[in-house]
């Protein structure tokens, strides 16, 4: 809201000058008018006269299509008067040249320099520097060269200038940045510049938002059909902002007509429908990443813990320690093969599982086998591993923060609403998590070593009598639910940060996941981490993250009231669980 | 049954013992600190009587976990909670003590206009004590009924602590719930009229804190002979054949779990007015489950064993913090690992292994 309020007050940008620019034109002109005298006297004509040169200037500008900004011009923009470069930018913007581009840029980044205010050059990052007028390449930039200094309403002016002419650029997503720039400045003036894009573009997303865009300006026009039309396009879409503009429409024109405002309205309904689709949309699709996350954190877990009774507080430090394995493995990709760095994920998800896996077993052979069959200090001996494991990344990366980046493929998302985007990080993670689900479910159901696994779980004296080699199981699994943390960890850091104490914060909620499932039970880990998740986002939006968190604590204790053994309990006849 | 003097603290060497710490606390620090002058050798100074202070408090912690875990078999991981709001309720007395007609100034600095309902009365030192007593013991009542009435235990148990720990130091971090965010109290100056950090004040606490450690020694020695203390063992050793017997456990647990919370409690609100400063870190899940350690180290299920875990854990810690700060959760870490797996019954143990070996040596 706040942000629209103040995109709307920004200067609009217009071939012909709006009224409130040229009273602040004349005004400026009068108050710097020494400097102008050099070029022309501003002061010295009368205001109606300035506004029909201003308007003729613009004309000509719009048919003469010249190749490039002419001499008058650039010196217009590498005058001292703001109010002059602002004139500039917007003749410049009415013809919407490519040609000015790399002027214009060069203006935007401090590059564009002027000699005596008559020789413009732009100059590039080798040193060398062009001349803008004549296009002739010099060495250096001569000693007496000044740098064309810019206010912010400058600035804003050429943001809008560069924008109208990039909607006429080769390239879609530039264009599709030209009109998000554009949609915040509705003014009528833009509307040629609009209709002619629209004749040329062929991009389909483009061409919805100039469409939109057309129509937020068409709305405040005088022909009742066109603005039916306009309001139904607007009504299409779900943006508030576009809600507020058709809100504001029956009040702030008294001419219109009963048929008008039951467009609108319906059109408001229609927005606000889609609105709150999204949010509820948001909320569960955050649930889901949420549960998600949940699920990769406890699945590891679920084989170490619900599969053979091994309590591993270590459990959130193996996902820690798989975040890093692909953070190495993000800086090996860059320095050895960089051109390869948005495929690093491929190399890092082997990289984590393997690391955590390595040192999951080396912790089953030194310290955990000799505590099978005592929970308790299995529990204080696995804490004590993990402060280690948090203080040996501490010495070895530094107790800060690493950043992992996400490769181009990552990043962004998919834009369902206004108000709904979902980022392909986390549909990512979420296809991932059910990938590693399907792995390990095949794993312990289809293959010879799920089956002596689920052996050695279940009948150990019995399992060792068939033959099966009962410890190097047991180094076997732990490994692999190790390794799953690893995974886990190598997802994470593709959402949040990467420090020593990342994996502190999981371990509560994995347990908790893992308890509330059922021990021994993949399937019922699956239904409490998504169902968790998806509770603790809802509860989020009412109560805030901290509530929710209690909240959620209190339900799991409840909970356990009722199903001591979690939602899907073993059978059997246990006196002592 | 073994009733060797370093596992029961009984008979005559046992009383000599507690006699003689009882004359260290009350007659001899107090003299050496405040009667000797500063500079003089046998001088000792309020650091270490602070330092000394704030171990035996740790002690109390560790000899109220042993009553549940060594003694009943529950391990508990948030025992740190129960130790923050003893001190939190202490702290709350403290800031108002620094301007009984005010706000505490945290809450001037979020621009609160009157005191939260849960601050009402606390100027008053009884309410605090009360508050001290109370807040801690009812949490651990509800939250004991409500576990062991589902029969909740072992590792289950401790989780589910480990994440009401959690869950009470989010909480305690929000500056909406009332307790200063995370920074907590600190800025005391004075307790029941007297500057805090005045010597004879700190020796007092002191004193008090001994009374404290040496009542809890006594109560928590009464309670493990007495035939409570028989079926807490019981079931600890068998829960099963306990309630086959005709016992129902629930009462049990219950009320060890939640005199252990008590107990916690008052060590806290003995610890905040000596050390300065209560925040919610103190209710960490990594606090709550060093408190675990230190009764694993002296040895569970010993009396005497805790207090010397205690002691020599936050000894070393506080050496170590100083001198090698990075190498402090290496160690630490060791020191979970090796107990855990070569002393099962802790140093206490040890020792007896030791002088039992001794003895049938003298005898060949």
């Amino acid at each position: 809201m706040f942000l629209r309020s103040v995109v709307l007050n920004r200067r609009p940008l217009s071939p012909t000058l709006s009224h409130e620019g040229r009273g602040r034109l004349g005004s400026a002109g009068i108050r710097s008018g020494g400097f102008m005298l050099r070029f022309f006297s501003w002061g010295s004509i009368r205001p109606a006269l300035r506004l029909t040169l201003v308007l003729s200037g613009v004309l000509l500008a719009s048919f003469t299509a010249q190749a490039k900004p002419d001499a008058g011009q650039l010196s217009a923009l590498a005058s001292d008067d703001n109010d002059r470069k602002i004139g500039a930018l917007q003749q410049i913007a009415a013809s919407a040249e490519s040609d000015a581009l790399p002027i214009l840029e060069a203006l935007q980044n401090d590059a564009l320099y002027t000699v005596d205010a008559k020789r413009v050059l732009i100059l590039h990052e080798n040193g060398e520097a062009t001349d803008a007028l004549t296009g002739e390449t010099l060495a250096a930039l001569p000693d007496t060269a000044e740098g064309v200094m810019i206010n912010n309403r400058v600035r804003n002016a050429l943001t809008l200038t560069l924008a109208a002419i990039r909607l006429s650029s080769d390239n879609a997503g530039m264009r599709l940045a030209a009109i998000e720039t554009l949609r915040n400045t509705p003014e009528p003036e833009l509307l040629p510049l609009l209709e002619r894009a629209l004749l040329k573009e062929t991009d389909a997303r483009v061409k919805n938002r100039i469409e939109i865009t057309r129509a937020m300006i068409q709305l405040q026009g005088e022909d009742k059909t066109v603005r039916l039309r306009a309001i139904r396009i607007l009504g299409e879409t779900s943006d508030p902002a576009n809600k507020q503009l058709l809100e504001a429409l029956p009040v702030s024109d008294a001419k219109s007509s009963a048929e008008l405002r039951a467009a609108a309205q319906q059109a408001i309904r229609d927005i606000n429908l889609r609105l709150a689709r999204g949010e509820i949309m948001g909320e569960v699709f955050s649930g889901l990443s949420l549960g998600s996350i949940l699920l990769l954190a406890a699945l590891g877990l679920a084989v170490t813990y619900g599969l053979m009774g091994v309590i591993n507080m270590a459990h959130g430090e193996l996902i820690m320690i798989g975040a890093y394995a692909t953070y190495v493995t993000q800086m090996l990709v860059r320095q050895y093969a960089p051109d390869w760095f948005d495929w690093y994920p491929l190399l890092a998800l082997p990289a984590s599982f393997l690391t955590a896996a390595l040192v999951g077993i080396l912790l089953e052979r030194l310290v955990i086998r000799h505590l099978y069959g005592r929970p308790l200090e299995t529990l204080l001996a696995t804490w004590g591993i993990s402060l280690m494991l948090i203080q040996a990344v501490r010495t070895i990366f530094g107790a800060q923060n690493v950043a992992v980046e996400n490769p181009a493929w990552l990043s962004g998302g998919i834009e369902i609403y206004s108000n709904l985007i979902l980022p392909y990080n986390r549909i990512a993670i979420l296809v991932f998590a059910a990938f590693v689900l399907f792995a390990v479910v095949l794993l312990l159901t289809r293959s010879r070593m799920g089956l002596f696994v689920r052996a050695v779980t279940q009948n150990r004296p019995m399992a060792r009598c068939m033959g099966v080699a009962t410890a190097r199981v047991d180094a076997l699994t732990f490994g692999l639910g190790a390794g799953i943390a690893g995974l886990a960890g190598c997802a994470l850091s593709q959402i949040g940060n990467v420090g020593p104490e990342l994996g502190q914060g999981y371990i509560v909620d994995s347990f908790m996941v893992v308890v509330l499932g059922g021990v021994g039970q993949i399937a019922g880990t699956v239904y409490a981490a998504l169902g968790l998740g998806v509770l603790s986002k809802f509860i989020e939006g009412y109560a805030g993250a901290v509530l929710a968190k209690i909240a959620i604590l209190l339900m799991i204790i409840v909970f356990i009231q009722k199903r001591p053994q979690g939602i899907f309990a073993l059978k059997g006849r246990f006196a002592d669980a | 049954m073994n009733k060797s003097l370093v596992s029961r603290l009984s008979g005559q060497k046992g009383w000599m013992l507690l006699s003689g710490f009882a004359l260290i606390a009350l007659v001899i620090v107090p003299i050496f600190n405040l009667s000797i002058p500063e500079g003089h050798p046998l001088h000792l100074s309020t650091y270490w009587v602070s330092l000394f202070g704030k171990i035996m408090c740790y002690a109390i912690v560790a000899l109220a976990m042993d009553l549940v875990w060594g003694y009943t078999g529950i391990l508990s991981l948030g025992h740190g909670v129960f130790f923050a709001l003893g001190g939190y309720a202490m702290g709350m007395y403290l800031m108002r003590a620094i301007d009984p007609d005010g706000l505490p100034a945290f809450m001037v600095f979020l621009d609160w206009q009157s005191l939260p309902w849960f601050w009402q009365g606390t100027e008053h030192f009884l309410y605090a004590l009360l508050l001290i007593v109370l807040a801690p013991g009812l949490l651990a009542f509800v939250f004991g009924f409500f576990a062991f009435r589902s029969r909740i235990k072992g590792v289950y148990f401790s989780i589910i602590t480990q994440a009401m720990t959690l869950a009470a130091m989010l909480l305690f971090f929000r500056n909406e719930t009332g307790f200063g965010g995370n920074n907590g109290f600190t800025g005391f100056t004075s307790i029941l009229g007297h500057s805090i950090t005045a010597p004879g004040t700190r020796v007092t606490l002191f004193a008090l804190t001994a009374l404290a450690l040496i009542g809890a020694l006594l109560l928590g020695r009464y309670i493990v002979t007495s035939k409570l203390g028989r079926v807490l063992m019981a079931i600890r050793d068998a829960e099963s054949r306990v309630m086959f017997s005709g016992y129902n456990p629930l009462p049990y647990k219950l009320f060890i779990w939640t005199l252990s919370a008590v107990i916690c409690a008052i060590a806290g609100a003995l610890f905040v007015p000596q050390v300065g400063i209560i925040n919610p870190g103190e209710m960490s899940p990594a606090n709550s489950i060093e408190i675990a350690i230190w009764v694993a180290v002296g040895g569970r299920g010993t009396l005497v064993g805790p207090l010397i875990g205690a002691g020599l854990i936050s000894g070393v810690k506080s050496w170590f913090t100083v001198s090698f700060p990075e190498y402090w959760l290496y160690v630490l870490g060791l020191i979970f690992i090796l107990v855990t797996l070569y002393l099962p019954r802790g140093v206490v143990g040890l020792a007896e292994h030791l002088q039992k070996r001794t003895k049938t040596e003298a005898k060949a």
